[in-house]
């Protein structure tokens, strides 16, 4: 087994998770990506939508993103997101009111009240 | 009791409850400067982070983005000027708003001409009614401003700069907020955003800055060449995904609301920072005053039994003479 990755999951104004862990699926403009140790450096976009990681006790940790972008170098993957939340953390009630207030309009705040609700619903 | 004995008493208790207010104002602002800060520090990962992924960008993409390269003679540039919602914050907008005119005129000496954005409603108001044309007014939000309150303005100055500068648009952001130094120093600052200067550099630069914002004129790379040389070590060859180019251009967006975001925190730390010391002169003064005022009215109050007895005495000796007679 190769080493454990080191992971830290950043939005704008906060770290919201940081750890260890094995693996890191996420979902770029061009399909998902999955990270485990010894990934060649990679920094990619993310799409609003979940991010999953498993961390070395082998619980999974989904966080929610609003789009922003992802690092990879040395076994160390940083995911920047200007926002982010842990599904334990997401209020479903004003994501839904979010998501019925916005309507048509609002591509970016459309997908990130969607992308909370699509991690709430999975937890 | 004398009116004058009465109106000592009377501004004696209004001193001490204005005392009462401003002790109470320099307390909060002091808790505030400690959770400011603790936003700030919560913000620097981000930053960091952020910073080294466009490093790595940048050294890979095409560098045609009005962001970065920036044009020959720069006609026109917005000005975002961070002041206070609330006043009792000492000299704290106003000192932002003569820098801000300073750069204005900076600017207008080369030609340019200058656009305000306007942050907190002290700044708002001095603009306005100096009639002013605002090319954007943001208020409510500047002892504790969010990521989102960042976003809008950034939105705001990209959507100005990406236009072309016929249609209204701009061609440089510049910036003028107070920087955090410590709790007893707060400095003003002025700094171009976009195009993009160097990061990381020490502070005699960024002061130096306001004085020589377009001294770099000369060469049309002048705002690449520093970007690369603030770091030295080595950095990863990254894959991007999808591509170096596309990577930057969504990476700069989320970069200038970094920087207003950082800005308007440091702000928001200088202007509790700024409040504190204020309120602090204010109950000083409230206790000298309060001091005097007290000595007043005891001088007063002795004057008026030194009176008094006087009478009383005056009094008693006319009547002793009348009854001699």
């Amino acid at each position: 087994m190769a080493e454990d990755l080191n992971v830290e999951v950043v939005a704008a104004d906060r770290k919201v998770w940081s750890g260890e862990a094995s693996i890191v699926i996420a979902r770029t403009p061009e399909g998902e990506i999955g990270i485990m140790s010894g990934h060649e450096p990679v920094l990619g976009l993310l799409v609003a939508g979940p991010v999953t990681v498993r961390s070395t006790g082998g619980e999974a940790v989904v966080v929610a993103v609003s789009g922003g972008f992802l690092s990879v170098s040395e076994n160390t993957i940083a995911i920047l997101a200007e926002q982010a939340e842990l599904a334990g953390e997401i209020d479903v009630a004003a994501a839904q009111a979010e998501l019925a207030e916005l309507g048509e309009d609002g591509d970016g705040a459309r997908q990130w009240a969607q992308a909370r609700l699509d991690v709430a619903g999975s937890r | 009791m004398g009116a004058q004995l009465r109106e000592l008493r009377q501004r004696i208790r209004s001193v001490e409850s204005i005392k009462k207010i401003t002790r109470a104002q320099e307390l909060i602002a002091t808790s505030r400067i400690a959770r400011a800060q603790q936003f700030a520090e919560a913000a620097r990962p981000y930053s960091q982070a952020l910073v080294r992924a466009m490093e790595a960008a940048a050294e890979r993409a095409r560098l045609d983005n009005p962001l970065l390269e920036g044009v020959e003679e720069p006609r026109r540039s917005a000005i975002l000027v961070v002041t206070s919602d609330g006043g009792f914050a000492g000299a704290y907008s106003a000192n932002v708003i003569r820098q801000s005119e300073a750069l204005a005129g900076l600017l207008r000496d080369q030609g340019q001409e200058t656009v305000p954005y306007v942050v907190g409603k002290k700044g708002v108001s001095w603009f306005t009614f100096r009639g002013r044309e605002l090319g954007g007014e943001y208020v409510g939000f500047t002892g504790k401003p969010s990521y989102a309150d960042a976003r809008r303005i950034a939105d705001d100055l990209l959507e100005a700069i990406n236009t072309p500068t016929d249609e209204g648009g701009v061609d440089e952001i510049h910036i003028v907020s107070t920087h955090f130094r410590n709790m007893v120093t707060q400095e003003v600052r002025a700094r171009r955003l976009f195009p993009i200067m160097v990061e990381d550099v020490p502070d005699e630069i960024h002061q130096a800055e306001a004085g020589a914002v377009r001294s770099d004129n000369g060469g049309s790379g002048g705002s690449s060449n520093g970007r690369a040389a603030a770091r030295t070590d080595v950095l990863p060859l990254y894959e991007f995904e999808p591509s170096a180019d596309e990577v930057l251009d969504a990476l700069l967006p989320q970069y200038a609301g970094n920087l207003v975001y950082t800005a308007l925190l440091d702000a928001a730390a200088s202007e509790w920072a700024a409040r504190r010391r204020a309120m602090k002169n204010a109950t000083d003064n409230a206790g000298e005053l309060q001091e005097s005022l007290t000595r007043e009215s005891n001088s007063a109050r002795q004057a008026e039994i030194t009176q008094e007895i006087s009478e009383i005495v005056g009094g008693a000796d006319a009547l002793a003479a009348a009854g001699s007679e």
